[in-house]
């Protein structure tokens, strides 16, 4: 699917939009709600937004990994990683877009007709 | 899986509230009504976005996207029956590099 990409600049706007408050204070204000999130995450806390979904920290052991160039052993050691787990709302929003099936297999040279 | 362990676990958890109670506060010239109404307007607009099909990019934090997952055979684990499983569009996100080493104390 070729969709476009929304970054900061869309979200800020539609809050400008939404709430009347200046471009400028819009675009600080989304920036704080990423940072307070990005903070909390960074605490150890998760962070649950109703109806979107939730964020939560998890804690990787350390395991052999292996340079897939090379072959050789490497140790990957123990990190936090951060899981979203959409809320069954967004799962549902998106659920509905039009999936692409694989092509099924052609018969005959109807391409070239 | 081994050496994976949930950090959530007996941990606490903001909630949608919690933020804007925060942000409330941070931000006393503004009514808390107004806060919360910032924060519904972004996630609602990354959720449309998503529902478009549409990515969404926020360097730095991380990158929301839609995803794939093909149909498959799928079984019950309670009864082991085979059960066909839709292919269907799922949410994804991608955490940010500078959060990712936020994350460890990088």
């Amino acid at each position: 699917m070729s969709g476009e990409t929304i970054t900061r600049s869309q979200l800020s706007e539609a809050v400008y939009q939404e709430v009347g408050l200046s471009r400028n204070e819009s675009a600080d204000l989304l920036e704080s709600v990423l940072t307070k999130i990005s903070n909390t995450l960074a605490g150890g806390e998760s962070v649950k937004i109703s109806s979107f979904g939730s964020f939560s920290v998890r804690s990787k052991g350390q395991r052999i990994g292996r340079n897939p160039k090379t072959g050789e052993e490497v140790p990957i050691l123990p990190r936090k990683v951060l899981v979203f787990r959409p809320s069954q709302v967004l799962k549902s929003k998106i659920s509905g877009l039009p999936v692409e099936q694989p092509s099924p297999p052609t018969f005959g040279s109807s391409e070239f007709e | 899986m081994t050496g994976v362990d949930l950090a959530e676990e007996g941990g606490k958890t903001m909630t949608k509230s919690e933020l804007i109670a925060y942000l409330a506060e941070e931000n006393p010239h503004l009514y808390q009504r107004d806060v919360e109404r910032i924060v519904t307007t972004i996630f609602d607009e990354i959720a449309s976005a998503l529902s478009r099909g549409d990515r969404v990019e926020l360097r730095g934090f991380g990158a929301f996207s839609v995803k794939q997952r093909d149909a498959r055979i799928g079984r019950n684990p309670r009864t082991g029956e085979a059960v066909q499983v839709d292919a269907k569009r799922v949410p994804y996100f991608k955490t940010g590099k500078q959060l990712r080493d936020k994350l460890n104390n990088n």
